[in-house]
């Protein structure tokens, strides 16, 4: 990099050593995240009976790695995320592409793809990436701008052209995340209060002609089921009640850990995955579930913070982007298990089972930090170009 | 930078909004868990504990029922059951072949346990075969390691040692049918036996016992995890009844495969020491359960093993009634013992004859004691006629005829005692002379059991007391808790004059022990055994006039259903009476040929069983011998 440039672009800072930059990382942090990491490797130790077979054991392998990257992640200059946001997001959308190709060429539908032994969820690392690409859109571009429709086009478009690709594998969950992720780029990017108004008008409108005239009955019957599990009592609608059961039957203080009779003799479903809540809730009762709402609320308001006292545009839309989509699943999760909200495919950020999607969140919480260690970093617009 | 102040000011604000809302959405999800979780929690913590634990009702043992003396005679026997549980082994088929080679297993039965099995879920034990021999269950247990997933469980079963000769007493135990489901659940207990008949069904609730629980937690697929809690139930309380085993077994044997009936009581405490009914069945066939055909022989044979004769058994009283109507006839005065009857054979009403059964040359002039030792017609004829059916009925009442008795079996009969009015109100016609003097010689259209004989000799053997029929001893529950002792019987006296009852028994006295006597072939010669009685020949078909003027056929002449019932009721000692014994022998014949010798024997050995220490002997008889 040369010494033009620094002065040019990024105003009064100094290159920051590699040092400095791992002295920069907010420790405190890093320690909430491990903390949340270990309540789900020590609900998973539960869920197994007792045994850190098969969850806990490999949970807890996931975190440390993913602990790592997060750090790794961190530390990486926030230029480097910048440069390559368009990259990236672009790998995601064609890895999305080639499983929807797979999925129709006959493999059936799936989520993953399977390369060199690895599997990989396009869909988790579409999470990222479009914060990541949407982000670097909006970075430069001024207050006015985003309040112009001709500006929000291309946005509107890297927003739905892969959630509507991940609804199709069907992955609701996950397509409503992107979707309120690009609505949160977009919000905080500046877009007018109006648009959005209009645009839920819109897509109001839109769902009785398309219900009446152009869904089919068998369709509309698998939305109906879709959209209402309780239709369906002996399906989730049945899950549903046994979760509530579990919840309710823990009380104030639970059954004590390793004591919940509905999660362990069998009556909760997917308590590894999706409904763990409903076991730490059932196990440590009320007093248990709002100790993990308040570390997740901790969480939030760090990443608030973050967003707040970062100097550059990247960072702020990119914190407060990842910590709304995390707030997102957090919430769409407890909310599911307690009967607030259909059922939809949704597991409990940093707690459930789900190698790819921890290491996901882990990764995002790396960016997170790495916009708090460049939180005084001033990015230009030709910052993305910069050599690094 | 104005711009990037307008910028910040515009995040920030945004940033704050959305912060703003997900520490609202997260107070609604505390709220929603107040709700469940304080709120509601008491309701969740009851389904919570719903899903967890099952309910699981253990069968009571059934209560025993034991003779007298305590010897048991309905007792519950180990039942060894071949159970399979599909998800031990993993090859089904071998193991079942492996197990024919012990116990035979047809195509059929195979077909029904891999049917089962694919319905019910692995974890079930499933019952292959039920009482199992115990030299099979030891063969099984010791090829157990080639016969993975079978085991073999112990259950009880009710089992009768003496089957057949206690069957009408006892009754027998079967499954629960839908119509006799009471909301018990004890009743919807898969193989729960109930008293279907004779003491099983009377005392059943007793018997029956209290079952336990066992509250098992269970996991969300139905498998039983562990045993949180267990109440053992109660065994059914232990019924003693007064029958005499060995005696109820000689009875029995004695009357052998004849359709027969016979009671003996304790004269004073009106305790039964045998009640039979021949042919009888096999009790332990319904707890397993009967084939169609085995049903189809039992209900279908006239000699009706499945009927308890001695109590549901109606027939003609014949001459054993003829005390009766004697005792009506002292009683106002009608006659007095020494009033003489002439009999010549027959003796003519109208337009209708009615004959002695010795119409050739009758009897002559007989006293009392005369009629009743030659059971002579016309005597009786003449004395009903003078008494009159309503009084001879009345008087039949008393002494139990006619009457239910109470004796703790279902399915007593009440028989018939027909009087003026029963007639008026049954047939619309006036009641005529004849009848009563046919119903002087104990037939036409009365009926009575075998029991109410009994009831009837006992009643004129013990001085006239209402003496009535007992079954049960004592019920001895299982908790320890000794009910109070019935009180000790109490039979009210019935106000026969003492004199008249002692004519009676008298004319009883030489029937058996008076040459001449209808019954003196079928004496018990040790006069401290002696016994008195009276013999009946029930007609059961009609004697025309055509047979009458040739010759009256005999009975060993006629098919079996048109020969005459046989009956005999008798007491003993005669110095001391403390035994009653009634007989019918269904187209036995003649009372004095074939139920007589019967009682004879029944007899000497209820005395010569008789525990009660120091019973007097040699006492003075009250019955002399004068009339010999």
């Amino acid at each position: 990099m040369s010494g033009r440039l620094l002065s040019h672009r990024m105003a009064n800072m100094p290159e920051m050593t590699l040092a400095q930059r791992i002295w920069q990382i907010n420790w405190s942090f890093v320690l909430l995240i491990a903390l949340a990491g270990s309540i789900g490797v020590g609900m998973l130790y539960s869920a197994a009976g007792g045994n850190i077979d098969p969850w806990a054991d490999r949970q807890l392998a996931r975190l440390c790695i993913g602990i790592l990257i997060m750090l790794g992640v961190a530390v990486t200059d926030i230029r480097f995320w910048l440069r390559y946001s368009y990259l990236l997001y672009g790998i995601a959308l064609f890895l999305l592409i080639v499983v929807e190709i797979a999925g129709d060429i006959g493999m059936g539908a799936q989520r993953w793809l399977v390369i060199g032994g690895l599997s990989i969820q396009p869909s988790e690392m579409m999470k990222i990436t479009i914060l990541m690409a949407l982000a670097r859109y909006f970075y430069a571009s001024r207050l006015e701008d985003a309040g112009r429709i001709t500006h929000l086009v291309v946005p509107v478009l890297m927003m739905l052209v892969p959630a509507l690709l991940v609804l199709r594998q069907p992955d609701l969950g996950t397509a409503t995340i992107l979707l309120v992720c690009g609505v949160t780029m977009l919000f905080l990017a500046g877009a007018k209060a109006w648009m959005f108004i209009t645009g839920g008008l819109g897509v109001m409108a839109a769902v009785f002609p398309i219900w009446k005239y152009v869904l089919h009955d068998y369709q509309r019957a698998r939305l109906v089921t879709f959209m209402n599990p309780e239709h369906d009592p002996l399906g989730t609608g049945y899950h549903i009640m046994q979760s509530k059961i579990a919840l309710g039957s823990g009380g104030i203080f639970g059954k004590g850990y390793l004591e919940g009779s509905q999660s362990h003799l069998s009556f909760l479903p997917e308590k590894h995955t999706d409904f763990i809540f409903t076991m730490l809730a059932e196990e440590f009762g009320m007093a248990g579930g709002l100790a993990l709402l308040g570390v997740y609320l901790l969480i939030l308001l760090y990443g608030f913070i973050i967003a707040l006292r970062c100097r550059n545009q990247f960072g702020r839309l990119l914190a407060m982007g990842f910590i709304m989509s995390f707030f997102f699943m957090v919430f769409v999760n407890i909310a599911m298990v307690m009967g607030l909200i259909p059922v939809v495919g949704m597991p409990l950020p940093l707690i459930s089972y789900g190698g790819t999607s921890m290491l996901t969140l882990l990764f995002g919480f790396g960016l997170l930090m790495c916009v708090y260690v460049h939180r005084d970093v001033r990015l230009g617009p030709g910052s993305a170009d910069d050599t690094l | 930078m104005q711009r990037d102040n307008d910028q910040y000011y515009s995040f920030s604000r945004r940033s704050a909004l959305l912060f703003g809302s997900q520490i609202t959405l997260f107070s609604a999800l505390a709220a929603r868990m107040y709700y469940l979780q304080v709120i509601e929690a008491d309701k969740y913590r009851m389904l919570a504990e719903d899903n967890r634990i099952n309910f699981k009702l253990l069968a009571p043992r059934r209560g025993r029922i034991v003779d007298r003396f305590g010897v048991p005679m309905a007792v519950n026997q180990q039942n060894y059951r071949v159970l399979l549980t599909p998800e031990n082994t993993k090859d089904i088929e071998k193991t079942l072949d492996t197990l024919a080679e012990i116990i035979p297993i047809n195509d059929k039965e195979r077909q029904k346990i891999l049917r089962d099995i694919k319905r019910r879920r692995r974890f079930l034990p499933m019952i292959v075969r039920e009482n199992l021999e115990w030299e099979k269950v030891a063969r099984i247990e010791v090829n157990a390691p080639s016969l993975p997933g079978i085991t073999i469980d112990v259950g009880e079963s009710r089992f009768y040692p003496d089957a057949a000769a206690m069957a009408p007493v006892l009754g027998y135990v079967s499954g629960v049918s839908e119509a006799e489901q009471t909301g018990d659940p004890l009743l919807e207990l898969p193989g729960f036996r109930i008293g279907k008949s004779g003491i099983e069904k009377t005392l059943d609730v007793a018997l029956r016992g209290r079952g336990g629980t066992s509250q098992v937690e269970v996991n969300a697929f139905g498998r039983e995890i562990r045993e949180l809690e267990r109440v053992e139930g109660l065994p059914g309380a232990e019924a003693r009844l007064t029958i005499d085993l060995e005696l109820q077994k000689f009875v029995a044997q004695r009357m052998g495969e004849d359709s027969a009936s016979c009671v003996v009581m304790d004269i004073h405490t009106g305790e039964v020491l045998a009640m039979a009914s021949t042919p009888s069945f096999d009790p332990n066939a319904f707890n397993r359960g009967l084939t169609a055909d085995e049903w189809k022989s039992l209900s279908s044979n006239p000699r009706t093993p499945l009927n308890n004769k001695a109590i549901a058994g109606l027939y003609a009283p014949g001459s054993t009634f003829k005390m009766v109507v004697a005792l009506a006839a002292l009683d106002r005065g009608l006659i007095t013992p020494a009033t003489r009857i002439s009999c010549g054979g027959k003796v003519q009403l109208g337009d209708a004859v009615f004959h002695c059964w010795k119409s050739k040359g009758g009897h002559g002039s007989l006293d009392l004691i005369g009629g009743l030792m030659n059971s002579c017609d016309l005597y009786f004829y003449e004395v009903a006629r003078r008494v009159g059916i309503d009084r001879i009925a009345a008087m039949a009442e008393k002494f139990g005829l006619g009457t239910i008795l109470d004796v703790e079996l279902p399915g007593e009969k009440k028989g018939l005692m027909p009087t003026r009015a029963w007639k008026r109100a049954v047939r619309g016609q006036p009641w005529t002379q004849g009848e009563t003097m046919i119903a002087g010689i104990g037939q036409g259209s009365m009926l009575v059991s075998p029991l109410q004989l009994c009831v009837m000799t006992a009643r004129l053997a013990n001085g006239g007391r209402a003496v009535k029929p007992r079954l049960t001893r004592a019920v001895l529950p299982f908790d320890g808790n000794v009910l109070p002792a019935p009180p000790a019987p109490e039979f009210e006296d019935m106000g026969i004059a003492p004199a008249n009852l002692e004519m009676v028994l008298k004319g009883m006295y030489a029937v058996v022990n008076t040459p001449g006597g209808t019954a003196y072939r079928a004496r018990i010669t040790d006069p401290n055994f002696a016994m008195a009685g009276k013999t009946g020949s029930v007609q059961v078909r009609r004697i025309t006039k055509a047979e009458r003027e040739t010759r009256v056929l005999k009975n060993e002449e006629l098919p079996w259903h048109e020969r005459d019932h046989a009956l005999f009721v008798s007491y003993a000692p005669v110095n001391e009476p403390r035994y009653a014994c009634s007989i019918v022998v269904e187209h036995g014949g003649g009372g004095s040929t074939t139920a007589a010798p019967i009682a004879r024997d029944i007899l000497r050995e209820v005395q010569r069983r008789d525990p009660s220490p120091g019973r007097p002997v040699n006492v003075v008889r009250r019955a002399t011998e004068d009339e010999s």
